[in-house]
């Protein structure tokens, strides 16, 4: 693999892989059925190259912001390369965002690139701030040929000539700044620098190489913290190849592991469920003398792989399920949220290894990872090469706040030294969560500190960015509380939002309140919703600035009501 | 040529069938994700037996920022 330690720049280091591995096949980009794209590494060089020099003509300087919103596609990879080699900082936006959501967060950071694809760009220039944006270049992917843009430029004709200049970056200038959630509330930018991507992908890298010949099924969002390094950076300076899906629709995502023998894929939890439930299906209609070899074998396998796992073996014992996935699976990764142990022991039984672990984006992406020797499902396993752990304040079971301290701590939340002074305390990354060692090392969580939930889709929801869809409910005063941090359970898993509400005075919480809650939850999307409300009487305790004292209004609820008197929804 | 009513009724129908739900219990303006009990990848699922259908095709991105039936069959009648 490129050797990381010498780079000084993940510019470096793509450019590096793009010389080594030239010949090796890099990207293959499939929509449905169709192939519509297969590049090796040289031929991605050349597909960016004139980007850069495009960028360059138009005076792209070092340290310009560029932000990408794009769904999984070779253009998201060459974008972001030509941003890197031009010496810029990358943006990754989400694009299932809100095009207000996205708007804000472009206007936060002040970007003055974007780069993004037709639909996206059409949604965007819709919403009311789209004009006040900063923004001097938009290129525009795959637009139609008769549509005029406006201003802003054709990706695929935006092409410069003349040999494009590689423009160095230190170790600890900024390579990207990620939001790790803050849409319509505060916003969180994670300042990332080069070094902190260079050392999360060596230590990485350490624990599961990648090599030429691996095929990387890159699902999750490009955006996300763990696929732009597990399915980009991680796989390119290791010359693997990745395969693109456009669609996420579980028939073609199941056709894509066995026409491109796919080795390696990250999941989130909620995909993992899904195949589970497949699976689980279809092994209920077996007859039932296969239903019982089935057991039988899934516990043969589990006895035989105890120490590590042995993909060769479980191909023998279980042919068709590993049919079914190609018959190349080496792993799958699953990560963005709390995995639930009966599911990864349910892949592992099956010969099919699912490595867990923690992270989160201030931490460029992994603190801990399970390297299944042997397999736990009830630990996120050891802290990567570099990165260390501890507990604050532990009790008496050895649980407390999780703090984490290396090299792929982030610099600081953009434009909030506020919020970054309390999170980053004497170099330990405050994380909120909560948690323990235990006596081999391994990290095991147990609930969180912080008043946020993590769906099991991976997405951060923090509840001061779903109050605003509730301004003007006519009610005296209402918040927002993840349950778990009003009534802390020592668990993750079944995480739930709910909305407290102190009814005006004298009426009660009448049903055209109620119903007025149910119609604006419904308009949510489905991950923000609030899972239930809590009506409560007396007055919110406050600030002499009139913000809610949050920790001691949960502190009195707690006093005074349960879970049971929430009203689910 | 389908008015934007008939596509919402043959989606209503759909969606009840695929999902094995009453067609009387699924309305226009219903949450689809709650109405059917389903998640995101679950709707993605339905949009395959859209595309069968209605003779069309629907890219990922059309359901986003839908929530009931109502808007996805406008979506859908947008690309008849």
């Amino acid at each position: 693999m490129v050797e990381l330690e010498r780079c000084e720049s993940l510019g470096e280091a793509l450019r590096d892989a793009l010389e080594r591995w030239a010949e090796y096949t890099c990207l293959i980009e499939v929509d449905r059925e169709r192939e519509t794209c297969r590049l090796t590494y040289r031929q991605f060089r050349e597909r960016a190259l004139p980007l850069v020099s495009a960028l360059q003509q138009q005076d792209f300087a070092p340290g310009e912001r560029a932000a990408i919103i794009m769904t999984n596609q070779s253009k998201w990879l060459i974008s972001a390369y030509a941003v890197f080699h031009a010496g810029g900082v990358l943006v990754p936006l989400d694009y299932k965002l809100s095009p207000r959501e996205q708007i804000e967060l472009l206007r936060h950071v002040r970007a003055s690139v974007l780069i993004t694809e037709f639909p996206f760009w059409r949604a965007l220039r819709q919403e009311a701030g789209w004009v006040e944006l900063p923004l001097r270049l938009v290129l525009v992917t795959e637009a139609p040929p008769e549509v005029e843009l406006e201003g802003a430029r054709r990706w695929e004709e935006f092409r410069g000539d003349g040999e494009p200049r590689f423009v160095p970056r230190r170790r600890q200038d900024v390579a990207c700044i990620v939001y790790s959630s803050g849409t319509g509330g505060r916003p969180k930018g994670c300042v990332l620098t080069h070094e902190n991507y260079l050392e999360q992908c060596r230590s990485l890298t350490a624990i599961y190489p990648f090599s030429p010949g691996v095929r990387y099924l890159s699902i999750l969002p490009t955006n996300h913290a763990i696929d732009f390094m597990v399915g980009f950076i991680g796989p390119f300076v290791c010359g693997a190849t990745v395969v693109h899906l456009r669609t996420l629709r579980p028939e073609y995502i199941r056709d894509a592991f066995v026409r491109y023998q796919i080795t390696h894929a990250t999941v989130v939890p909620l995909i993992l469920k899904n195949l589970e439930r497949a699976l689980r299906e279809r092994f209920a209609v077996l007859p039932r003398h296969k239903r019982a070899l089935l057991q039988v074998l899934m516990r043969l396998n589990r006895w035989l792989t105890r120490r590590q796992p042995n993909v060769r073996l479980s191909r023998r014992l279980f042919p068709d399920v590993h049919r079914a996935f190609g018959g190349h699976l080496e792993m799958l990764i699953v990560g963005g949220a709390f995995t639930e142990p009966s599911t990864l022991q349910f892949f592992y039984d099956l010969g099919i290894p699912v490595a867990n672990g923690y992270g989160l984006t201030e931490a460029c992406t992994a603190v801990t990872v399970n390297d299944l020797k042997p397999f736990r499902a009830d630990t996120v396993g050891k802290p990567l090469p570099g990165v260390e752990v501890k507990i604050l304040d532990p009790d008496a079971d050895g649980i407390g706040e999780v703090a984490v301290r290396g090299k792929n701590v982030m610099s600081h939340y953009l434009d909030d030294p506020e919020l970054t002074a309390e999170t980053i305390v004497d170099g330990w990354l405050l994380t909120g969560d909560l948690g323990r060692i235990d006596e081999t090392g391994h990290l095991q969580l147990f609930g969180r500190k912080k008043n946020m939930i993590v769906t099991e889709g991976g997405k951060n929801i923090y509840p001061e960015d779903v109050e605003r869809f509730f301004d003007g409910l006519p009610v005296k005063e209402f918040c927002i509380f993840a349950a778990n941090y009003v009534w802390p359970e020592r668990r993750l898993g079944q995480e739930h939002l709910i909305l407290v509400v102190h009814p005006a005075p004298g009426e009660g919480l009448t049903e055209a309140v109620r119903q007025q809650i149910r119609e604006r939850n419904r308009r949510l999307p489905e991950y923000k919703r609030v899972h239930g409300y809590l009506v409560w009487e007396r007055d919110f305790p406050r600030t002499a600035s009139l913000k809610i004292k949050r920790t001691v209004l949960a502190e009195e609820i707690r006093a005074h009501r349960s879970r049971a008197d929430v009203q689910w929804l | 040529m389908r008015t934007l009513e008939q596509t919402l009724e043959e989606l209503l129908d759909l969606a009840a069938s695929y999902f094995r739900l009453p067609r009387e219990r699924l309305s226009p303006d219903d949450d689809l994700f709650e109405t059917l009990r389903i998640d995101s990848l679950q709707a993605l699922e339905l949009l395959g037996r859209l595309e069968q259908h209605f003779q069309i095709e629907l890219p990922d991105y059309e359901l986003q920022g839908v929530t009931s039936f109502r808007a996805l069959a406008e979506r859908i009648h947008a690309r008849l």
